[in-house]
């Protein structure tokens, strides 16, 4: 048994944290919330060069032959800083099962791309019914001669906007059994008949609303096996939800440091606030969550990442982190009083992440399901 | 990183369950955690189990050989006391093993550790913690019983609270005043006494669960020779940090919790009230807590077996594991609605009665060895380094 990372992948996150520190303050956060594409492209490219976007991909497509255990080490420094999601929105749901699935023309095309930050995916997969499962997925494909046609809307996809391709899940064909008869489709973004709409969401992320109309993907762009897209949909959401763990566990602790430096700094009664002992309590139990995320998201990610059987796992990691990154972000409110209620203080940018990564790939009691589905219940 | 378990550790475990299979009865349907014997027959049994461990060099696995131990790795411990505790089996001797023996490997006289330590390992002494007080609890450096020295002994006078199993021990470690005068965790000794020996009263106290689990012991000139003092005069506090830092790991309570939780969702699934959703999320956060549970228990076993240094992460799976055993009994007794009140020997009683018994044990858990509320200062102070109180 052995919990801790190895030498390298502490050298990872050491640069990691030192590069972002610089590169990604909370300065550069506001701006990115503030401004209509929703990132950074210079941090972006930067990040590129590090070898960061292709750190799992292989040599041949100009990655770095990473595992994905490597990857989740640099997540947790990224979640710390709070990278604008385009990062993850585009290499975990999209440039993975690329890899896994994808033909090599497709793999050829645009694994380089992305590890070179020339481009943005995102995965068009949720609807209006607002569910991960697959019978969540209603936007139809209809064979034409070489091509698809796809109607339908698309709903809560992260960076549409400025993605230019987008990995659309559609329904090829009815079955009972809804994990049938979906297929992966790679679609230009700019190809007629998208049109795309900004959410206004609590996370002032860029999530949008896109809809199809007759929205015409060859052939050759189907990513994967006809009808078969599921599994390869299934695998990506299971590292899309550890990605997701991960960047929490990097905000919880970082809003735990935030929390303990200001317990110790701010008097009151003429001592820290932090030698009360209800303010004690609740540090610790914030501590008690964090650790616990740290290692049911460390369980998860090492199966996935040793290509074992992890879906129980990955459930349990999200349903448990999901609520312990909540509880970290409130109890770190309280202690913060006032200060911590306003704009200006950086604890709301954490606090209005964690629920929208609580709700990304399935929330708790929709994880609670699936575990109960493996017990038997 | 890497969860596995060696092969050598997985081996282990699978003779243990093939031991447990063996020499448990057929119709065996479990002790709570730490399972107080209540009656002879039961101590007897719970004996029998001990010295088998003991017999195929298991029970002291992690201690050095020379001291009856095989010199293994403390995770070959902790799997020990999974184990056993998952399937709910006396056979684990908390005290000697878990506490004294830890305490002396690095505080007693090597004359002293020749003595008591082949005897644990050997099951063949068995031990009680003479710590708490009628006002020592939390606060124990406030203790009071005494302990003059004269020219051959120690003489003890006072009285011990909570002593689990008193009742049924040889021997007793216990701490007493030797300093009064000194600021109070400085004048503290730590002593080792034969039971039998004159002055010793013990009255056996009743628990909630009707388990005659704990004593108070009196001590009234009780003559302590003087080779029974562990560590120096006035210096038994370390003793006792040492004794309490390795009381607090804890996986037996999280296994046999995790047991019950497992029983559980047999149950749900059983009679279809696993349907339920609100039930099915219930169970399933129990399962997952129990994970988490497991992971930080292990996590001090992965720790302590590479060398690194345990500061608050035992406080933290102690904590977390004792009130997951509440929350497995709590949520257990929702689940079995009406039939949750029966005692184990109703005849309409579930799950054997254990839901109700542990509903009723657990409430120690957070209190015995440390309560919660210490445990959260542990980790507040040691952990995230947060200024003392006044
Ligand atoms: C099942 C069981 C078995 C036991 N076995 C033994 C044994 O074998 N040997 C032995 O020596 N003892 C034993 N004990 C005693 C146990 O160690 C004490 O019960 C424990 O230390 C608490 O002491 P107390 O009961 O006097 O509670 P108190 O110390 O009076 O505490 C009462 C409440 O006040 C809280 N409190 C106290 N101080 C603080 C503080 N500084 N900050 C915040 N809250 C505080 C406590 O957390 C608790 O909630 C056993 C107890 C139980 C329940």
């Amino acid at each position: 048994m052995d919990l801790g990372w190895n030498e390298e992948q502490e050298m990872l996150r050491k640069t990691a944290r030192d590069f972002l520190a610089k590169e990604c303050p909370p300065t550069l956060i506001r701006a990115v919330e503030e401004d209509d594409k929703g990132y950074s492209p210079e941090l972006y490219k930067k990040m590129a060069e590090l070898g960061w976007l292709g750190l799992v991909f292989p040599e041949k497509y100009g990655g770095g032959d990473g595992e994905f255990l490597d990857l989740v080490a640099l997540l947790e420094e990224m979640g710390r800083y709070l990278v604008p999601d385009t990062f993850v929105s585009t290499v975990v749901p999209c440039g993975l099962p690329i890899l896994s699935a994808g033909s090599e023309e497709q793999k050829q095309k645009l694994l380089p791309q992305i590890a070179a930050g020339k481009i943005i995916l995102a995965l068009a997969l949720t609807e209006p019914s607002a569910t991960y499962d697959p019978s969540g997925i209603t936007v139809r494909a209809v064979a034409g001669k070489d091509d698809y046609i796809i109607n339908g809307t698309k709903l809560f996809v992260p960076n549409a906007h400025i993605a230019d391709y987008l990995l659309c899940a559609a329904r090829t064909k009815e079955t009972a059994k809804k994990e049938d008869g979906i297929t992966l489709f790679l679609v230009e973004s700019k190809s007629p008949g998208i049109s795309c709409a900004l959410l206004k969401t609590i996370a002032s992320d860029r999530q949008c609303e896109v809809n199809f109309k007759d929205v015409r993907v060859p052939k050759k762009n189907i990513v994967g096996d006809l009808d078969k897209g599921w599994a390869v949909l299934s695998k990506a959401l299971e590292q899309a939800a550890i990605a997701e763990c991960t960047l929490m566990l990097g905000g919880a602790q970082q809003v735990l440091e935030m929390t303990v430096n200001y317990a110790k700094e701010r008097i009151q009664f003429d001592r820290p606030i932090g030698s009360f002992q209800a303010i004690q309590h609740k540090c610790a139990n914030m501590l008690i969550d964090i650790d616990g995320a740290k290692y049911i998201t460390y369980q998860a990610a090492w199966k996935c990442s040793e290509g074992l059987d992890c879906t129980r796992e990955v459930s349990m990691a999200k349903a448990w982190v999901s609520e312990a990154y909540q509880r970290v972000c409130i109890e770190a409110h309280q202690i913060h009083g006032g200060i911590g209620f306003t704009k200006e203080h950086d604890l709301q940018l954490y606090f209005r992440r964690a629920k929208k990564s609580e709700l990304a790939f399935g929330d708790a009691t929709f994880h609670r399901e699936l575990v109960a589905q493996h017990l038997g219940l | 990183m890497d969860f596995r378990f060696t092969q050598e550790e997985e081996k282990f475990r699978q003779e243990i369950r093939e031991f447990l299979k063996r020499e448990l009865p057929p119709d065996w349907t479990g002790w709570p955690v730490l399972g107080e014997a209540d009656t002879d027959e039961d101590w007897a049994f719970c004996r029998q189990m001990t010295r088998k461990l003991a017999e195929r060099g298991w029970l002291a696995i992690g201690w050095p050989k020379e001291y009856g131990g095989q010199g293994a790795s403390y995770i070959m411990q902790i799997i020990l006391s999974e184990e056993i505790n998952y399937h709910q089996s006396p056979g684990m001797d908390f005290m000697g093993i878990g506490m004294l023996g830890p305490a002396l490997m690095a505080h007693g006289a090597e004359e002293q550790k020749r003595r008591y330590l082949p005897g644990i390992a050997r099951a063949e002494v068995v031990w009680c913690q003479g710590f708490s007080e009628p006002n020592a609890g939390c606060d124990l450096a406030s203790l009071q019983t005494r302990a003059v020295e004269t020219d051959d002994c120690f003489i003890a006078n006072g009285q011990k609270l909570w002593t689990s199993n008193a009742h049924r021990a040889d021997w007793c470690f216990f701490l007493a005043r030797t300093d009064p005068e000194a600021p109070k965790h400085k004048g503290i000794s730590f002593l080792l006494v034969d039971l039998k020996t004159p002055g010793i009263t013990i009255r056996p106290l009743v628990n909630i669960a009707n388990g005659r689990s704990f004593n108070e012991v009196y001590f009234d000139e009780v003559r302590v020779p003087k080779e029974n003092l562990v560590g120096q005069k006035n210096r038994g506090w370390q003793v006792a940090q040492t004794l309490l830092g390795h009381e607090r790991s804890g996986i037996h309570r999280i296994a046999s919790a995790r047991r019950n939780a497992d029983l559980l969702i047999e149950y749900a699934r059983e009679t279809g009230l696993g349907k339920d959703p609100l039930i099915k999320q219930k169970l399933v956060q129990l399962t997952i807590e129990g994970d988490i549970a497991r992971l930080l228990a292990y996590r001090v076993g992965w720790l302590q077996t590479t060398g690194q240094a345990v500061e608050y992460e035992a406080s933290m799976s102690r904590v977390y594991g004792a009130e997951y055993q509440q929350r497995v009994a709590r949520v257990g007794m929702q689940i079995l609605g009406l039939y949750g009140q029966l005692a184990k020997d109703s005849k309409w009683t579930k799950l054997y009665g254990k839901i109700e018994e542990d509903y009723l044990c657990s409430i120690g858990a957070t209190l015995a060895a440390g309560t919660s509320e210490i445990q959260r200062n542990i980790i507040a102070l040691r952990g995230l380094d947060l200024p003392r109180g006044n």
